[in-house]
């Protein structure tokens, strides 16, 4: 494990030595910012017309933020992941990972930690603006908790689909390319569910990676979700580490 | 310490390395030799576990790279052929990185990345970003990184390649204070660092050993005959004949004429030292002798003939054999 995070340590350190996690924190805190400025006007509006009768601030406003919030995801992480791999065969240095005493699930492991830290500083950006909403109004806490850690699950299934794709080819850009192809055609793999017969249906609406968002958002832990997030999780790891291993056989 | 057994690499249809065997003892330095795409790298990188071999076994420090890839990973320390740095860490960093994913012990870590930074003087660098450095500091920075932790096994793939001339002497003076306690394979395109640097040689041409030896045996064994120059001032007697029928000597070329001094090639059967005789030869017939010295055939010339003159081969294919049979006798 102390390997794995050594690894983990030198991608996040890399992230914040290069302009990346500027890049891509500062253009996550800029468009949060304005999904959540945007949605309270709108949610200030309802509830001047909602004149007298409750308002839920967690689920007719925090919820559709984080849910729209998820979009940003979807640009903002393949430029996290497509580094990973690609650079690494590009610059040579993957024959000092993979000489040196380690497993490749420790590399692959280190790899995905790093990521995910990256992305917990970017979620920790959006503590502000929730951390506003507190100081003003009374949400209540429990959905929050579930709520950022659904996305961090989330952004875990889009990390390691990110960093099996990088392991394949030396090209960052066509990393990153492919990388958002995958994540968009999971976040729309439903909107055809509805003309499919009923068990293809089912399939598709499974498959999507944000449909299992939406209970964390509404405060629920469903096994089936967390289930769903973590064995994607595991599976996208397990073909990484399958990935870098065929390279080796194939030279 | 290091065992290759009809080891092949394949890469699709071609093949890289072809059914190559030699061992490394403990403490040898190994120097590996032949032209660009010869197999070197791709044996280095079969040795570092890098990548697996297509066929035969590899055992590093008493690890079979297979079976226990992390056992031996742990006893070898190498260099790349392209110095794998990461630009955005300094020296300092990047050698700490490298000293914790090769486990060593967590207090010890920042000496022994000091001790590798004195040893192969990159310490006024340590906190420059890799990305600044010179050819030649990525190039000690690479080696300071295998040789952290002391480690029983060093390979180095063109360890002087980007130095200028005095770093040279010096990583080649560091490669051979290494022996005896490391077992060292560095694989090189300068022949007189071999000669320099290394106990032993492979000379490897098309993914295939053509010759395995000292390299003093290689240079004399490769002779087949053995060859003096003898340069005598004949006051214009005929010393070309006059030396050809000493017992012993079955050839006598003139190789240069100046004035009455006359510059001879006397060839002689293989093992017999014939020097005696022609000097006593020489002065007996009242002639003065100016040189005599053996004409050596140099590694360039060795190598040349090995990995350019394939229809040679009953020479290359003898040394290999010996080589075999000394293997087998071990």
């Amino acid at each position: 494990m102390s390997n794995a995070l050594a690894i983990a340590r030198k991608e996040l350190s890399a992230y914040f030595a290069s302009p990346i996690a500027y890049v891509v924190i500062g253009f996550f805190a800029l468009m949060f910012g304005f999904f959540f400025y945007s949605l309270l006007l709108y949610f200030d509006r309802q509830s001047l017309q909602a004149a007298g009768q409750a308002v839920n601030v967690n689920e007719q406003f925090l919820r559709p933020v984080f849910l729209n919030a998820t979009v940003i995801l979807l640009f903002v992480l393949p430029l996290v992941t497509m580094r990973t791999y690609s650079e690494e065969k590009r610059s040579g240095t993957i024959e000092l990972l993979l000489t040196a005493p380690l497993t490749d699930l420790q590399i692959i492991l280190g790899k995905f930690l790093g990521a995910m830290g990256l992305y917990a500083a970017m979620l920790a950006i959006t503590l502000v603006h929730v951390g506003l909403l507190f100081v003003f109004g009374s949400p209540e806490w429990r959905p929050v908790v579930t709520t950022y850690f659904g996305l961090l699950l989330m952004g875990g299934c889009f990390i390691s689909i990110g960093l099996l794709i990088s392991s394949l080819t030396k090209n960052q850009i066509v990393a990153g390319m492919i990388t958002f192809g995958v994540f968009l055609m999971l976040w729309v793999i439903n909107w055809i569910a509805s003309f499919m017969g009923p068990t293809t249906q089912q399939v598709l609406n499974y498959l999507s990676i944000t449909d299992h968002l939406d209970d964390f958002t509404k405060g629920i832990i469903d096994t089936k979700h967390l289930v769903y997030y973590i064995s994607f999780i595991t599976f996208g790891l397990f073909l990484t580490a399958r990935s870098v291993d065929t390279e080796r056989w194939r030279g | 310490m290091i065992e290759v057994q009809h080891l092949t690499k394949r890469y699709g249809p071609f093949t890289a390395v072809d059914d190559i065997s030699f061992t490394v003892d403990k403490g040898e330095i190994l120097g590996f030799l032949g032209p660009n795409g010869a197999g070197k790298t791709t044996t280095m990188r079969v040795l570092t576990g890098y990548m697996p071999p297509t066929e035969g076994t590899a055992v590093v420090a008493g690890y079979n790279l297979l079976d226990k890839p992390i056992e031996a990973k742990r006893r070898t320390g190498y260099l790349p052929e392209t110095p794998p740095l990461y630009p955005d860490m300094t020296v300092r960093e990047y050698l700490e990185f490298c000293a914790r994913i090769k486990g060593l012990p967590r207090g010890d870590r920042k000496a022994r990345v000091v001790a590798a930074m004195e040893r192969t003087r990159v310490a006024d660098m340590a906190e420059r970003h890799c990305a600044k450095l010179s050819k030649g500091y990525r190039q000690r920075v690479g080696l300071a990184q295998a040789l952290l932790g002391n480690p029983d096994v060093l390979i180095l793939d063109e360890p002087t390649a980007g130095l200028d001339p005095k770093q040279i002497n010096e990583t080649r003076q560091l490669i051979k204070d290494l022996r005896g306690d490391h077992t060292v394979i560095l694989s090189t395109h300068i022949l007189p660092e071999v000669s320099q640097t290394c106990t032993r040689v492979v000379i490897i041409n098309k993914g295939k050993v053509v010759a395995v030896d000292t390299p003093d045996n290689l240079t004399s064994r490769l002779r087949g005959s053995e060859t003096m120059y003898v340069q005598i001032d004949a006051m214009g007697a005929d010393a070309g004949s006059g030396l050809a029928g000493l017992p012993g000597v079955t050839k006598v070329t003139v190789s240069d004429t100046k004035d009455s001094v006359v510059g001879l090639e006397v060839e002689s059967e293989a093992g017999r030292d014939v020097r005696r005789d022609l000097a006593a030869a020489v002065v007996a017939r009242g002639w003065g002798l100016l040189e005599l010295r053996p004409m050596r055939m140099s590694l360039e010339d060795v190598f040349l003939k090995l990995t350019t003159q394939e229809s040679d081969a009953p020479v290359a294919s003898d040394v290999v054999a010996s080589e075999q049979a000394e293997v087998a006798h071990e």
